[in-house]
């Protein structure tokens, strides 16, 4: 087993405290609770206008693209920042599938022409593998005849926002498919705010980008450390929240967050929230500096799905029938919480990755 | 000459002046202290420099990379940990330049006399009497949990000088010196076996006005100042991947093969991922202390580990299968320190249960959490207005 040399950096600089600060002030006006819930409810689940402002107002699309390809040549530290944010708000935007996912996919292929188009955000793109597939976990592929593409690929998050979808082929090749030549039937998603469709590929005819094995696995990577941080922003959403409505709740004539054993399970959610963050922040570190990557990364998506749900349980456990309302918005943090505790492999698979990563074998 | 450069070369003159090599481990370890190399943080003449605490890990370097001698901080931790920064903040002029240098140097241990058989997480009903006799008072009681008291010349005692007052508002802050009269130390044998605690008497001791820290009646003020150093001490501790006691038990697996099983496998992952999040969270908390930023994770690190030592070590016994059911030595003895590495998982999975109790249970810690982080009611108080002497015992 090795040991870290350097420890990661676990803080966050000015500007990544100055990002948050304008993200959190934008999720602020234009993202609350009412507005995502009614949105769940029509025909177009994400937020178009959010995203235009995110991706092209504040150039967040491209934060991990770099200045010569048009984006911000920014690191997966500031990233984290973002999705910290956006879980805090169960924004529906498609930021982590687009920016994060869909986009380490393409700097493994180095398709300059993409990349720029994602960067302005004026595209959106989406990696054609299941949610639910964890980095080292075999991931489905469609069929390459006569040079058009043919099969059907489930669970596919975010694909009704995306311009392009990014196909891995059974030939070992990723190919980039516009989605107006894919069929999309969306599927009914227990989280409402990120969307999975069925993406059915009839002769569709696609550019190869380049080996999709390594552009798939450096994107489920990146995928699963990022999205300990929009976990983390879950938990500490429904921690604060809860802890605000437990002072002021009364029943039996005092403040219901004044009871001896409803504090030591709020103390209990804040210890794993804080720990959640700690591990989170090294997978984004680790991530930027390539340094111990793999371990970092599974421990924290080890970690980060079960507070995450706890926190949100724990959430609607404590505000007692409210929590049971479709008009309050804990539902919505506790079905993202629980769907992300299946996206990019669960906390077992990770486990059992780091199992072999840190010399812990299976009997 | 408090920036890192200006320790750098202050260390490299000490190192000049004082060649380890040559020079005796206490000649060495009073000069580091004299030159204000002890304790950076601390005030000149006081064995700092007054420079950030951060900086201390500048002269550490240096020093470990000359193979310095150290004052070995393990087994003075009472005194560096809790009696220091007391004194330093509640001591006289007099008091600190008594105290302070032998005990860095560790010429003198000291242990704490806080706890009492009636009085634990309830620490401020305690009933250990100090009754002033002239310039001096007279001291009887019993204290209890008391590590390195067979060891110490000098205790931090807390003890009862106003019964008529609110427990709170009735107790003083004193320096009890160990080889005084009516002192008697009796080893507290424990469930591990050994007796790495003690039970102390006490009985018309009699110490000088001068020793009292803090004004009379202010005692529970001045012990928050040293039972807040206590937790920070006791979560604080830097560790490398696998350095806590996630370590003999990863060992164990990786060497013996045939004890493995299914359900321990899943079992010993889901605790090797807490612990390396905690050790995490301990290095950002860190990070965060010396970036100058307050870190409130610091509650929480005793309670973490607390939980994570006990599911470690009981998970330990069970992996081991038949030699689970034996235990390495219960021959009582006296250690100055508790050793887990250097005894066997019995040992181990004993001594961790102390580890949500000492220092403050768990559960009046999560309390604290609730309180004081996350701004909950506190809980409702029977005691607040009653004089001591009419609780109920």
């Amino acid at each position: 087993m090795s040991t870290t040399n350097a420890e990661p950096d676990l803080l966050y600089s000015e500007e990544e405290e100055a990002l948050r600060a304008a993200v959190r002030d934008l999720l602020t006006d234009h993202c609350g609770p009412a507005a995502v819930i009614a949105r769940t409810e029509s025909d177009t689940p994400h937020d178009p206008a959010l995203w235009k402002q995110l991706a092209e107002g504040m150039g967040l699309a491209g934060l991990l693209i770099p200045e010569a390809q048009g984006g911000q040549g920014a690191t997966h530290r500031e990233v984290a920042v973002v999705l910290e944010e956006l879980g805090r708000a169960v924004a529906p935007v498609p930021y982590l599938t687009s920016a994060v996912v869909a986009t380490e996919a393409l700097l493994a292929c180095d398709d300059a022409e993409l990349l720029g188009q994602l960067a302005s955000g004026r595209t959106v793109g989406a990696l054609a593998v299941s949610l639910t597939t964890a980095p080292g976990a075999a991931f489905g592929t469609v069929r390459v005849e006569n040079g058009s593409l043919h099969g059907e690929l489930t669970s596919i998050a975010d694909a009704v926002a995306a311009d392009v979808l990014l196909v891995p082929a059974d030939d070992g090749a990723l190919y980039a498919v516009a989605a107006d030549a894919v069929t999309l039937a969306p599927q009914i998603p227990l989280d409402l705010t990120r969307p999975l469709a069925t993406v059915t590929l009839d002769g569709a005819s696609g550019r190869r980008l380049g080996p999709a094995e390594v552009a798939v696995r450096r994107a489920l990577r990146a995928g699963a450390g990022l999205l300990a941080a929009e976990q983390w922003g879950i938990a500490d959403w429904a921690l604060t929240e809860t802890v605000r409505y437990l002072k002021e709740r009364k029943q039996f004539n005092r403040p219901v967050g004044g009871f001896q054993a409803l504090k030591h399970r709020l103390a209990q959610s804040w210890l794993e929230v804080v720990n959640l963050r700690a591990a989170a922040r090294a997978a984004a570190d680790a991530l930027t500096t390539g340094d111990d990557t793999d371990v970092t990364v599974a421990v924290a998506q080890s970690y980060a799905a079960p507070v995450a749900v706890r926190a949100t349980e724990e959430a609607l456990q404590l505000h007692g029938g409210l929590g049971m309302t479709w008009e309050h918005p804990v539902h919505l943090y506790l079905k993202r919480a629980k769907a992300d505790s299946l996206a990019y492999g669960t906390a077992g698979a990770h486990r059992e990755a780091l199992a072999a990563l840190a010399g812990l074998d299976a009997p | 000459m408090t920036d890192a450069e200006g320790l750098r070369r202050r260390t490299q003159e000490l190192l000049a002046a004082h060649p380890p090599a040559t020079t005796g481990r206490l000649d060495f370890l009073k000069a580091r202290f004299d030159a204000g190399l002890a304790w950076v943080h601390y005030p000149e003449g006081l064995g700092g420099l007054g420079a950030p605490r951060s900086l201390q890990a500048v002269v550490d370097e240096e020093l470990a990379a000359a193979d310095a001698p150290d004052n070995d901080p393990r087994r003075i931790g009472i005194g560096l940990g809790m009696a220091a920064p007391t004194v330093l903040r509640y001591g006289t002029d007099e008091q600190k330049a008594r105290f302070l240098r032998p005990l860095w140097t560790g010429e003198e241990v000291w242990c704490q006399l806080f706890s009492e058989p009636g009085a634990g997480s309830d620490l401020a009903a305690l009933g250990t009497r100090a009754v002033r006799d002239g310039d001096s008072w007279v001291v009887d009681g019993q204290k209890v949990w008391t590590s390195s008291a067979h060891l110490a010349r000098w205790a931090i005692l807390i003890a009862r000088t106003d019964p008529d007052v609110p427990k709170h508002a009735g107790i003083t802050y004193f320096i009890c010196d160990m080889t005084d009269p009516g002192v008697e130390v009796r080893p507290l044998r424990q469930i591990t076996g050994e007796a790495e605690f003690n039970e102390v008497f006490l009985t018309g001791v009699r110490i000088p006005d001068s020793r009292r820290l803090g004004d009379v009646g202010d005692g529970w003020r001045v012990a928050q100042t040293t039972l807040m150093n206590e937790r920070v001490s006791i979560g604080g501790m830097r560790l490398p991947r696998e350095g806590g006691m996630i370590g003999p038990v990863a060992k164990t697996w990786r060497e013996r093969p045939e004890l493995r099983t299914h359900d321990l496998h899943q079992r010993l992952l889901k605790l090797w991922v807490e612990a390396e999040v905690s050790r995490l969270t301990a290095e950002r908390l860190r990070q965060q202390l010396d970036a100058g930023q307050p870190g409130y994770e610091g509650s929480g690190m005793k309670l973490a580990f607390a939980r994570l030592n006990q599911e470690i070590s009981g998970l330990e016994v069970e992996l081991r299968g038949e030699e689970g059911l034996l235990y390495d030595d219960w021959t009582m003895r006296r250690p100055e320190l508790v050793d887990f590495t250097g005894r066997d998982a019995g040992y181990r999975y004993l001594r961790s249960k102390g580890n949500s109790i000492e220092g403050g249970t768990s559960e009046v810690l999560l309390n604290i959490v609730a309180e004081r982080v996350l701004g909950l009611p506190a809980e409702p108080r029977t005691d607040k207005d009653v004089p001591w002497k009419d609780l109920a015992r």
